[in-house]
């Protein structure tokens, strides 16, 4: 390993002594351009270079932006990032494969089932077992996730509008947003960081009144949809603020790598769900929205839209799901002693834990269920070992997990290909030569999540 | 009447040719990889798996045809000499490419009309301690849009010189994956504009997911029982 010489942190003296330099520590913009005025930086034309973050409340997480700025101009934008680096993927490296569904959820942290999804769909597909997972599965699995597009895709607009400073637009996409995070609270105990879907299945059946709440959230969904329709769509403001704004192409979105509402802004209809479907996405009934603006109000029109078209997925679901009736022939978690996570959780008066059935099972009947119990538990499943990159439509775009395994009971490598992360290049390409008060809807516009950007 | 010819005396070691071949014994003189059934060095292994011995496995290489449409794939891009083996692995096709060569393919799988590889989804890396020489693995997936198929690109460079030419020239969506790349395994893209790190701070020591790079953590305690940190606890293999 090469060593690097230790350099110290922060700007060197020398970097530090160059031009002027300013400390900006709120409320005291007029001292700031009094003294700039008096040494006449403006006059010269110079260029300030300005970070904005990491803590801004404009820049949707810890994103440090460096600006060139000429008066109000942005000249060059280069986006700072690592603020949020945890280590996931190497962490993963170092727990079972069920275990990495614990720490990829955590990585896009608005998104945790697609994370969950797609490195589950990867383990499956090393594993050959890609078509043995339960049908009841698959549905409980696109259940959620449009759950979670909803959840996501509001946690995209209402925020933006916030940092445009229209409190309304975030109050109305904040209170349909608990909604939709209350029945996954419901389905899988937790708002985020679920752990829910798991290689071979997912971890737990539907509760009971589960169907019942999804029925309820489609009414307030779309009563509240409406309204944010009303609010936004045609507001004066709202659309002098986006329309045209952060302008990317086709052709800036193939060079960048862009994928999801930000390409189909473009007139592009490409969907995952559609192009190359999992998890049975070739059975539900929906539309790709399409705008050809290019613009940040078009991807807020294709995100309103696919709000109301996983609306339409999550009824499906739950028809079907209505329709199959009572689960205990109709079982979760892939049937394969071998894979199959063994104990459905129940709880107890001691509380949450295996369900009586299940010890029964291993205690009293079967000595070959107790070992696979003991062996699943204690060193998890052995995966053959090649390496598999699984694919899936997430509300930002192609969110992928390319798994490697050397035959072992933990991944060799986890890599999440997160689409922040590679939507955040975009920054300089849309916003350069444009005012700095556009910088603001541009950024939201792509709905970076810094979780899934630094990983 | 003449017959055939008897074989002079044969001494021992053909003898020894002469017995079947025993299942896998061609890859006894290959390199071990591993020892045992668990992780653990230091303290007696007492399940019985102590003297197991796990060879390195021979590089795959898939013979033709490969099915799907990989064939199509792999007859359009040509460049026979650029690419050392071909893998087609549970319905993914993966062309390991010689590293010198990569810029060529990556331009070749954009253009050509019958490729049209529009997307790079990036590079990940993998590190690779016990493959000599080629301990340092970029793999690009590559997604066309226009006939909606999938490939994978793998190159490989070894620790000692750990070179591999940059793709943000074909692919400028590479920028921040080689950045990464670089970052977390240490693995210098030639050309990249600024292959600076973007994850870890600048004036970091190492690159982090390399499988010598530790972990690192505490030990817990938990009602009386210490749980090492995660690398430090048994694991199976």
């Amino acid at each position: 390993m090469s060593e690097m010489p230790h350099a110290p942190a922060g700007a060197s003296d020398a970097e530090a002594s160059e031009g002027r330099v300013y400390t900006v520590s709120g409320e005291d913009w007029d001292e700031i351009i009094a003294a700039a005025n008096e040494a006449g930086d403006f006059e010269s034309g110079e260029r300030i270079v300005v970070n904005m973050g990491p803590q801004h409340p404009s820049t949707h997480g810890v994103l440090r932006l460096v600006l060139t700025l000429e008066g109000e101009t942005v000249a060059e934008v280069r986006p700072a990032i690592g603020y949020l680096h945890t280590g996931i993927e190497k962490n993963m490296e170092y727990r079972t494969w069920t275990q990495g569904v614990t720490f990829c959820t955590r990585a896009d942290y608005l998104m945790p089932i697609f994370n969950e999804t797609a490195y589950c769909l990867a383990v499956e597909r090393l594993l050959g077992i890609e078509d043995r997972v339960p049908e009841r599965a698959q549905i409980i699995r696109v259940l959620l996730m449009e759950l979670n597009r909803i959840s996501s895709h509001l946690g995209g607009i209402a925020p933006m509008g916030l940092e445009l400073g229209a409190t309304t637009i975030y109050t109305q996409g904040a209170r349909l947003r608990e909604r939709s995070l209350d029945v996954l609270e419901l389905i899988t105990g937790l708002r985020m960081n679920h752990a829910f879907i798991r290689p071979g299945g997912v971890a737990q059946d539907l509760p009971p009144g589960a169907l019942e709440a999804i029925r309820v959230f489609d009414e307030s969904g779309r009563r509240l949809l409406d309204q944010m329709h009303t609010l936004i769509d045609a507001n004066p403001i709202f659309i002098g603020r986006n329309k045209g704004i952060a302008y990317l192409d086709l052709q800036g979105c193939m060079a960048i790598g862009v994928t999801g509402p930000m390409l189909r802004a473009t007139g592009l209809p490409w969907d995952l769900r559609k192009s190359q479907p999992y998890c049975g996405y070739e059975t539900y009934d929906f539309d790709v929205p399409v705008r050809d603006t290019c613009d940040a109000y078009g991807r807020y029109l294709i995100r309103m839209d696919e709000i109301e078209e996983s609306l339409k997925i999550m009824q499906q679901c739950s028809d079907r799901l209505a329709a199959r009736g009572s689960s205990d022939s109709d079982p979760v978690m892939i049937q394969d002693a071998k894979i199959g996570w063994p104990a459905q959780l129940s709880l107890g008066p001691d509380g949450l834990g295996p369900s009586p059935q299940h010890i029964a099972h291993i205690m009293g009947q079967s000595m070959e269920a107790l070992i696979h119990h003991f062996k699943l538990i204690t060193e998890g499943f052995r995966v053959p070992a090649g390496q598999a990159y699984a694919a899936i439509e997430s509300p930002r775009g192609e969110l992928a997990a390319h798994v490697v395994s050397d035959g072992g009971t933990r991944p060799y490598r986890v890599h999440l290909r997160d689409p922040s992360f590679t939507h955040l290049q975009s920054v300089a390409a849309m916003c350069e030569g444009g005012f700095l008060a556009d910088l603001i809807p541009a950024i939201a516009s792509i709905d970076p999540v810094m979780g899934g950007v630094d990983r | 009447m003449s017959g055939p010819e008897q074989p002079p005396e044969a001494g021992p070691d053909e003898t020894a040719g002469n017995l079947p071949a025993r299942l896998g014994e061609e890859r006894l003189n290959a390199p071990v990889v591993r020892r045992g059934l668990f992780g653990i060095q230091d303290t007696p292994d007492t399940s019985g798996y102590g003297l197991l011995r796990v060879h390195k496995a021979l590089p795959l290489d898939s013979p033709r045809p490969y099915g799907s449409y990989f064939d199509e794939v792999a007859d359009a891009l040509g460049v026979p000499d650029a690419i050392e083996r071909v893998v087609v692995d549970r319905g993914e096709i993966t062309f390991h490419v010689r590293r010198e060569r990569l810029p060529e393919v990556a331009v070749k799988l954009r253009d050509d009309p019958a490729l049209r590889f529009e997307l790079c989804s990036g590079v990940s890396g993998v590190h690779y301690p016990e493959d000599t020489g080629r301990e340092l693995h970029a793999v690009y997936h590559m997604l066309s849009i226009t006939h909606n198929r999938r490939v994978r690109l793998e190159v490989t460079a070894p620790d000692a010189d750990p070179h591999v030419p940059s793709l943000v020239g074909v692919y400028p969506t590479c920028n921040w994956h080689e950045r990464e790349t670089w970052d977390f395994f240490g693995i210098i893209f030639d050309g990249h504009p600024a292959l600076t790190r973007i994850e870890m701070p600048d004036d970091w020591k190492g690159h982090p997911q390399r499988k010598d790079y530790p972990l690192g953590g505490i030990p817990v305690e938990y009602r009386g029982a210490k749980i090492p940190a995660p690398d430090e606890r048994r694991h199976y293999q």
